[in-house]
């Protein structure tokens, strides 16, 4: 009993520190609804005095709808073509035996190291060179080779027994069959978790439209939102309508999905 | 006789016995080779593209003067000078520093999650809502929240220096525009930003710990100091090494919050590794000069884990 209430005061007062922490997504949230005037208002007016929906009609109106659309095409094609490609080099790593498999592991591995940024340059010149340079399928082709999605998914190809691929391939059955018949659906709540990641990622990715796009019909939503604030200059509560909307869907998500997110992130972290 | 030639070909047969074996295995081999190169190569592929050719290009142009506008063919190699100039150019040296300062927030922030992660794990209810609230920043965009906290930190009608006043701290800093400040303004955003990675991972470790481990402690009376110390933190030591290593490596690569919310600025002040070399690589397209940047990156990327792999034995308990 006693217990109970020391649990209960501890929840109370671990509440009041997650809604400070949690603030600042408060204040962006109030600030969006506001008139300009409020939003440096002091003491603080959390609930607008007047709800202003107009600054997201304003805001929507105008470059925002292709932004959105710029990046639900960027990202959809990404997470698509990664989940595809790490699936299948983790399952050739994890569940077939050939030759200097370990050396090509290691050395797909070793680059997980480089930092994205150290090979802007290079990658820049390809880019030009292949002509992918300001298009969206080369920002699709960037994020798509992950080493970090083959790596957590052969974690989960490990876990499965060889016996289940032993048995299928005395049936008869080949590596094409065994992956889609056997391992995907064993695996399947691991894809669906690195798929909710990828795109969680690619959504917020800015470096990449940053550095490798420039025309303004291809900009995607965070370039567009940074576009939005440094030429919005002094209109704060657009702004913050922008970021709002740059967010809310990836956090829409992440509600949905969250037991998938979390526990991905856990899984992968500790096993990592 | 008899014996020996019956012994002779018994020898013969065994060693004739593994060849046969051998060329089937080796056929089954090849079928499977194939199969598991077919399976890898996209990604090796892509990765052998995208990656490992402009990294190695990256090598062979820190040797060169080249400037990106000018075209393949004006390219003199220059031996080391890109080098040699990086250890005396004053703002490279200065990224550099503001990068080790960045690291502080590493430990700070795992300290903050365990905490947090130790509370949320046995004492409270409704620990799906938590986790949820502290990863929320995890979701968001850098960008988002970059231009948040541009807001939130303004030095005169900023919320964060209004309420500071409010409770009579009469000359607050001045956050982002303070060049003594701005670096601390970044290390407070990061740690707000990697709480809820720290948190997960590290509720994860503390469910792992066998109840059993506590019971035995009960029994011998010990206190709950005692088993956080003897108990709980060499138990998640090898969960503080992922986050050590994941974390410092991170922070090497914090490139978006420091575009978006100070471009480095003021003067240079929060400049880091990986932001000097964007600007010298595409505002001042200096192609050599960057590619040198990027490889002292590496290098330092590179000895920064093999110390800490090297120093994970003596504190981890595995």
């Amino acid at each position: 009993m006693k217990y109970k209430l020391i649990k209960i005061i501890i929840t109370v007062f671990m509440f009041i520190v997650g809604i400070i922490f949690l603030l600042p997504f408060i204040w962006m949230l109030s600030a969006s609804l506001k008139p300009e005037i409020e939003v440096f208002a002091y003491p603080i007016q959390w609930l607008p005095s007047e709800w202003r929906w107009g600054n997201y009609v304003e805001v929507w109106s105008g470059q925002f709808p292709l932004y959105y659309w710029n990046s639900i095409k960027v990202t959809v094609a990404t997470t698509l073509i990664s989940v595809i490609v790490s699936t299948m080099a983790a399952y050739g790593f994890s569940k077939i035996e050939f030759a200097g498999k370990n050396i090509i592991f290691l050395l797909v591995l070793a680059t997980f190291m480089i930092p994205a940024q150290a090979i802007l340059v290079p990658q820049f010149m390809l880019y030009m060179y292949l002509d992918l340079f300001d298009t969206h399928l080369g920002l699709i082709l960037l994020n798509s080779f992950s080493v970090l999605g083959t790596f957590m998914l052969r974690q989960f190809f490990v876990g499965i027994h060889d016996d289940y691929i032993a048995s299928a391939k005395i049936d008869g059955a080949g590596h094409f069959l065994i992956f889609r018949k056997v391992a995907i659906p064993l695996v399947l709540p691991a894809i669906s978790t690195y798929g909710i990641l990828r795109f969680i990622w690619t959504w917020n990715d800015y470096q990449g439209p940053l550095i490798f796009l420039r025309s303004d019909h291809l900009t995607t939503v965070q370039l567009g939102i940074s576009k939005f604030s440094s030429m919005s200059g002094e209109f704060y509560s657009l702004i913050m309508a922008g970021t709002v909307s740059a967010i809310l869907p990836l956090l829409i998500i992440f509600f949905i999905g969250q037991k998938y997110v979390i526990e991905g992130i856990a899984m992968g972290g500790v096993k990592g | 006789m008899e014996v020996e030639k019956r012994n002779h070909n018994l020898n013969r047969d065994r060693k004739d016995q593994p060849k046969v074996k051998k060329r089937k295995y080796l056929k089954m081999n090849t079928k499977e080779t194939w199969a598991g190169y077919l399976f890898i190569s996209p990604m090796v592929i892509g990765t052998s593209i995208l990656v490992i050719f402009p990294i190695i290009m990256a090598l062979i142009v820190s040797f060169t003067d080249w400037v990106f506008i000018r075209g393949i063919g004006d390219m003199n190699f220059v031996g080391f000078d890109n080098y040699t100039a990086l250890l005396s150019d004053d703002l490279f040296i200065q990224s550099v520093k503001n990068n080790v300062w960045l690291i502080f927030a590493v430990p700070i922030t795992m300290f903050l999650s365990l905490m947090l992660a130790v509370i949320i794990n046995k004492h409270v209810y409704m620990k799906s809502f938590f986790k949820i609230v502290y990863f929320m920043p995890y979701i968001s965009s850098v960008v988002a929240i970059a231009i948040v906290f541009q807001l939130l930190f303004h030095p005169s009608y900023g919320p964060i220096n209004e309420f500071l006043m409010g409770i009579g701290i009469e000359d607050p800093p001045r956050w982002l525009a303070d060049s003594n400040w701005a670096l601390v303004s970044v290390i407070i955003i990061s740690i707000w930003t990697s709480i809820g990675f720290n948190l997960i991972i590290y509720l994860a470790a503390l469910q792992n710990i066998p109840l059993e481990l506590y019971e035995a402690a009960d029994i011998d009376g010990a206190g709950i100091l005692k088993k956080f110390r003897h108990i709980m933190l060499p138990m998640v030591s090898p969960t503080t090494f992922f986050l050590l290593i994941t974390g410092i490596i991170y922070s090497f690569k914090s490139f978006e919050l420091i575009v978006v919310l100070t471009s480095g600025g003021p003067g240079y002040s929060t400049s880091v590794i990986v932001y000097y070399l964007y600007e010298q690589a595409f505002e001042y397209l200096r192609s050599g000069y960057s590619s040198a940047i990027s490889i002292m990156l590496l290098l330092m990327l590179f000895v920064v884990t093999a110390l800490q792999w090297l120093g994970q034995k003596k504190w981890v308990n595995y």
